[in-house]
């Protein structure tokens, strides 16, 4: 017997477009009731024999259709703590949710060997008219515990929510912290063999987001086997000791983290981190500049763009407009929206730019953006005061987190930027305030 | 194969072997999983009755008031003012004994059909049978029909009729009237998951079931020959049933009961049929 315990072979997962959104009306309903009794019964198309493209995006006639997952195969052996990356909107919930029971593939299928757990979202199935106790009883009962479990472990889920004192008190008076966190305390003592878990340790403050980082670890050491979605890179490179990388509902990458990481974010680098245009028409510009290319990488050597690391800007423009005072300044935004710094190049000193290609490369040092998500604006000025042409939020990047600064811990830092103080530190036996008798 | 019939549960291997394939269209009632997941319907059912009557002034209460003021409405305007037959039975005892069964019913319909829609976030995030929702909806009602019948025994005390045997076949009848609202409900929450309309559907058609139910009229006022056609209600065979045993009059409803009988195995079969069609695509489109 082999120790494969998630074996998927061709999963594909077809919706009609639109299915989600738009609630069907009596009145599909009663335009359909006259074939409905025949239909109702009968099996649905397409059947497993068929592949997903010989569907089509128009199958069945009137319903566009779409392809969230496409002939996904996946064996994960006993044991692997598996981390799936890529894109919103790659299929890796939908994989998650087929293999976790709560939605049936259109074709393909997958055997699960073992007791399996899902955790796709914090607090599901929690009650807020019910207090702290009624909720983890609830919330265990529905993840999959036992009563006896959850009785077993009820301290130890009070003591890890570090909320003993309101547990005989209605959720709906809990604040969101102390609702995830008797959520998150809940899943954390699910002990399934396998493993489902989506995205869910985005939420929470940061210690605890740490706590939570530390039980997975402590589950996947365990001998658990784990399938873990997760747009946080630095946590997928600390817990999983394999990497799958899904793109458009297809898997396109599958072995060492490291190596599917930098794919993924190569990848993703061509769409947001750098833009290229080769074709003058379709290049952002007007008569006084034309811009071809604008990219944000990561240092040489490196794979991502870390805390540590910093960053390159690299912008490429022609010169169309002789002899003026010109200079090309960067705004670097954070996901709120605050500019956390601008800065910008003079071309020329003087009146006397020239016409023709000029690449400007600008580098963001380390250990000034703190984790997170950024976006650039470019702006072309003229004597450092006219605006000549200006493109918002052309490329964005990605600072990812390291554990710089606090030992071990992966928590993201408080604070717009992320310093790296030199601190001194001197030291004596006797208070400077208290006398020793 | 599909994964509601064919999760293979090796209780003695201590594992639990799962196939995930597409819908087969095949009817796959997996009994044997239902059972493992007992204590989580147990688990909803909990739920539902501390959640029930939370910042309500007067709690369980209503579980009286609610068939008692029916009853007393019931008596005043179709027994007094109307003067409908009550096969000889005091106006407050004809009427309670048929609604004792039919607002338990009507509730738990009610429930059963926005099980899928009140559990929508439930239901797209976490597996379990679906199956288990309306279960409990049609269960937690039974809670206000025990209180409603604590009242209805003071009420046979105060009118001095004792009901005798017939009595201990209440608990069939209770059940017949369970299966028709799980049969019901089932196809109904399934529908709602789907059609909207269903929701505003449900009540009228609670409404027009209790005027084609004998609630408010004995069911002698039909016609002998159509009593049969009449039956094809399964609400009209309980109630009738219901009062019968209940107050130890008349006849037993034979015929009626015969036909109810038949047609809620019938509803319940294609409800259950059809709602595990809908079941493992529910997610997506609820």
């Amino acid at each position: 017997m082999s120790d494969i315990v998630i074996g998927a072979e061709n999963l594909g997962k077809r919706y009609r477009i639109g299915e989600r959104e738009r609630c069907v009306t009596l009145r599909d309903l009663l335009a359909r009731a006259a074939s409905a009794p025949a239909r109702l019964f009968a099996p649905r198309k397409p059947s497993s024999s068929e592949g997903w493209r010989a569907t089509g995006n128009r199958a069945n006639g009137n319903h566009p259709h779409f392809w969230a997952l496409k002939e996904v195969s996946l064996d994960i052996r006993q044991g692997e703590v598996v981390g799936l990356v890529g894109r919103n909107g790659a299929g890796k919930t939908t994989l998650l949710k087929i293999l976790s029971r709560i939605t049936r593939p259109t074709i393909g299928r997958a055997h699960i060997h073992g007791r399996v757990g899902s955790l796709l979202e914090v607090g599901t199935g929690f009650h807020h008219e019910l207090t702290g106790r009624e909720n983890t009883f609830l919330s265990g009962a529905i993840l999959g515990m036992s009563k006896a479990e959850i009785k077993r472990k009820f301290d130890e889920i009070v003591a890890f929510a570090e909320l003993d004192k309101f547990i005989d008190t209605p959720v709906k008076h809990y604040s969101s912290g102390m609702y995830i966190r008797l959520a998150f305390a809940v899943a954390a003592h699910l002990e399934p063999e396998i493993l489902f878990v989506d995205e869910v340790l985005a939420v929470g403050d940061a210690s605890f987001q740490k706590k939570c980082l530390g039980k997975m670890g402590q589950v996947s050491r365990e001998g658990r086997t784990i399938l873990f979605v997760s747009h946080n890179m630095a946590a997928i490179k600390t817990l999983c000791s394999r990497a799958v990388l899904m793109r458009d509902g297809a898997v396109t990458a599958s072995g060492a983290v490291a190596d599917v990481v930098d794919n993924y974010l190569l990848g993703t680098a061509s769409g947001a981190h750098a833009r290229e245009w080769r074709d003058p028409t379709a290049a952002p510009g007007n008569q006084n500049v034309l811009i071809s290319y604008i990219r944000v990488i990561p240092p040489e050597g490196e794979p991502v763009i870390t805390i540590d690391t910093g960053a390159w800007i690299e912008i490429g423009f022609d010169n169309l407009r002789k002899n003026i005072n010109l200079d090309c300044t960067v705004y670097v935004m954070n996901s709120e929206g605050v500019i956390i710094f601008a800065s910008g190049h003079r071309i020329s000193s003087d009146s006397d730019s020239r016409c023709g290609f000029h690449d400007v490369t600008g580098r963001i040092p380390g250990h000034l953006l703190n984790a997170g998500r950024y976006s650039v604006d470019v702006v072309f000025g003229k004597d450092q005061r006219w605006v000549l042409f200006r493109i918002d939020s052309v490329v964005s990047f990605e600072v990812e987190n390291t554990a710089t600064g606090r030992g071990s811990n992966m928590s993201v830092f408080p604070g717009v930027i992320r310093p790296l103080l030199s601190w001194r530190h001197s030291f004596k036996e006797e208070s400077s305030l208290v006398k020793q008798p | 194969m599909s994964f509601t019939a064919n999760a293979i549960w090796r209780r003695d291997a201590l594992a639990i072997d799962t196939t995930i394939t597409p819908p087969s269209g095949w009817v796959d009632l997996n009994l044997r999983e239902l059972w493992d997941y007992r204590e989580l319907l147990y688990f909803f059912v909990w739920r539902d009755l501390k959640v029930r009557y939370k910042q309500t002034a007067i709690g369980a209460v209503w579980a009286i008031l609610q068939p008692f003021l029916t009853m007393v409405v019931f008596s005043l305007f179709f027994g007094r003012l109307a003067h409908m037959p009550s096969n000889g039975l005091p106006y407050p005892i004809f009427y309670y004994s048929a609604l004792l069964p039919w607002i338990y019913f009507a509730g738990a319909l009610q429930n059963a059909t926005n099980t899928m829609v009140e559990h929508q976030r439930m239901i797209t995030k976490v597996y379990f049978p679906r199956l288990l929702l309306p279960m409990a909806a049609v269960t937690t009602g039974l809670v206000d029909f025990a209180i409603g019948f604590v009242v209805f025994f003071g009420m046979l005390l105060f009118y001095g009729i004792s009901p005798g045997v017939p009595i201990l076949l209440l608990p069939f009848f209770l059940l017949l009237a369970v299966l028709t609202a799980l049969g019901v409900g089932l196809w109904l929450s399934a529908l709602n998951a789907i059609y909207r309309d269903v929701r505003y559907v449900a009540p009228f058609l609670i409404q027009f079931w209790m005027f084609a139910s004998p609630v408010a009229y004995p069911s002698t006022l039909v016609p002998e020959r159509w009593r049969w056609l009449y039956g094809l209600n399964p609400m009209a065979g309980v109630i009738e049933s219901f009062r019968w045993c209940l107050t130890g009059r008349g006849q037993p409803p034979n015929l009626l009961l015969a036909a109810s009988t038949g047609m809620v195995l019938v509803i319940l079969m294609g409800g259950v049929a059809y709602f595990q069609r809908m079941e493992g695509t529910i997610a997506d489109v609820v």
